[in-house]
């Protein structure tokens, strides 16, 4: 295999790759070994700490209602948030300086809070409400701090969608005698979604990842809540977070790729104007002045 | 109006939320482009091994890596950062580690893309005087990388801004957690709320901005 940098190895090379790699895979099993000894000492390694993930019981009572909570406000606040996103992202793009303004300052507004200070806000909000069960406000605060970030973010990956598109298609629907709003609905819109479906659905990934603040901070019953009731059952604590963290992988890393095979196949087929956001453009794409980090959060 | 800033110690949580910033931006900064660096090396087994950490770090929530931290890492591994009775400092610490830790993928990959943009033909170039791997990789391709990823770069610092606030979680005594007791403590949730928006705005815009000028200042224009 050759790269910008460098040739196909010649024999010197060959050898001295084999150098790096054996000094590299000796220290990585002195990290190893060095983990494994202080879990022995600390007696992490005992099968009865790993046992109940084996058994039915361990995911019946704590990870799969866990898992539930994390999914159904993931799902949830994706719901709410595309349509609101769609809404600002059209309205920022608006001839209309008195929409476009307002909407651009909500949206640019709600991208540079961290979604942890909006879960708090609604969290406590909701507290005063008598209407909401108090069950199940950490659940409303999860999804409201939710929706309003992702919904801002929506609203840049909808506004970078269609500024995607080439000019041309504008023109030319003017030309046929459309008016603007036949023009988004018609003819922008329904290209531009395909242009951005890989972006938005590299943003579930943040938004999945961001249910366990909801766990630690606002007490939401989702995966990481579900470990620490269960690590406090079993005193397991690090095989515990070993399987939270893998099923918290193996979740986004198959919206990952699902996200890039979706966007491999949309840059193939003929049906689109060739432009696609993939997950990581999202952002660029954005207005640098506060970009928000995509797929950081 | 604002009595109610009082007793509380708001520019203190804030001094924490920027000390975290800075300390992991610089961080994630350098493990960033080590592991940049090992992605596209000739050695395969650093590739694997750069490509394995981005995509499992990028995949787990920071929370779970902080929380992690304090739990896992100081209480069983006894890793405490040099800071073993002094818990503040040790939280402090290990939200630095685990923010650069968490980073340094987001950085390793826009540096990625950054190398991307580099024409071949100027690393076949260096390669044809004679530079090695390493010299090709510090001296024509980074500096030229980096020029180009300013933006992205300062989006990833943008998000760490705001990612410093999940180290309430361990307790550290940073904006968020600030917040949390007082919009519990006092009837003005709306207000507390605004003051502390407010200062995460006055800390990210300028940085969004200016980082953004610089980022087309200093872009090699091609």
């Amino acid at each position: 295999m050759t790269s910008v940098l460098y040739d196909a190895p010649g024999p010197r090379a060959k050898r001295r790759n084999v150098i790096f790699s054996v000094l590299f895979v000796v220290l990585l099993a002195l990290l190893l070994w060095w983990i494994w000894l202080t879990l022995d000492d600390k007696g992490q390694l005992k099968w009865a700490l790993w046992e109940p993930f084996t058994t039915a019981d361990a995911w019946s009572t704590y990870l799969w209602p866990g898992l539930l909570g994390t999914l159904k406000a993931a799902a949830l606040s994706m719901v709410i948030a595309l349509p609101l996103g769609a809404v600002f992202g059209i309205a920022r793009l608006s001839d209309h300086r008195w929409v476009r303004v307002p909407a651009g300052a909500v949206v640019e507004f709600f991208r540079s809070i961290p979604v942890l200070l909006l879960m708090l806000f609604a969290n406590e909000l909701y507290a005063k409400s008598p209407n909401i069960a108090s069950e199940d406000r950490p659940f409303y605060a999860v999804v409201t701090g939710l929706v309003l970030y992702n919904s801002s973010v929506l609203a840049e990956v909808v506004r970078a969608g269609i500024l995607a598109l080439p000019k041309g298609q504008t023109e030319a629907a003017y030309a046929i005698g459309l008016r603007k709003g036949q023009t988004m609905t018609s003819i922008l819109l329904p290209q531009s979604v395909t242009v951005m479906l890989p972006a938005i659905v590299g943003q579930l990934v943040v938004i999945v990842k961001d249910t366990a603040l909801g766990g630690v901070m606002i007490t939401y019953g989702e995966l990481l809540t579900a470990r620490s009731t269960l690590a406090a059952n079993y005193a397991n604590v690090v095989p515990s977070f070993i399987v939270v963290a893998v099923i918290f992988i193996v979740l986004n890393f198959s919206i990952t790729s699902f996200a890039s095979w979706l966007e491999g196949r949309l840059r193939r087929g003929k049906k689109t104007t060739g432009a696609v956001l993939s997950p990581n453009d999202a952002t660029i794409a954005g207005t640098a002045a506060t970009g928000a980090g995509g797929g950081v959060a | 109006m604002f009595d109610f800033l009082q007793g509380y110690d708001v520019l203190g949580a804030f001094w924490m939320t920027v000390k975290l910033t800075v300390f992991s931006a610089l961080g994630s900064l350098v493990l960033g482009t080590l592991l940049a660096a090992m992605r596209v090396s000739p050695v395969p087994l650093m590739r694997g091994f750069g490509t394995a950490y981005v995509n499992i770090v990028r995949n787990i929530p920071l929370t779970v890596i902080i929380v992690f931290s304090s739990l896992g890492l100081a209480d069983i591994f006894g890793v405490t950062m040099g800071a073993s009775d002094d818990f503040k400092l040790q939280g402090f610490r290990l939200a630095v580690l685990s923010l650069v830790g968490y980073h340094a993928a987001f950085v390793c990959e826009a540096l990625r893309s950054g190398i991307n943009t580099v024409p071949v033909g100027q690393a076949e170039a260096a390669r044809a005087i004679g530079l090695s791997f390493s010299q090709t990789l510090r001296l024509v391709v980074l500096p030229q990388a980096f020029r180009s990823v300013i933006v992205p770069l300062a989006n990833v610092l943008i998000a760490l801004t705001k990612n410093t606030t999940v180290a309430a979680a361990i307790g550290v005594a940073e904006a968020a957690s600030l917040m949390k007791t007082m919009i519990e403590n006092e009837a003005q949730t709306v207000l507390i709320a605004a003051v502390f928006a407010f200062g995460f705005v006055v800390l990210t815009l300028p940085t969004g901005l200016i980082l953004g000028w610089l980022g087309k200042r200093l872009a090699v224009k091609r």
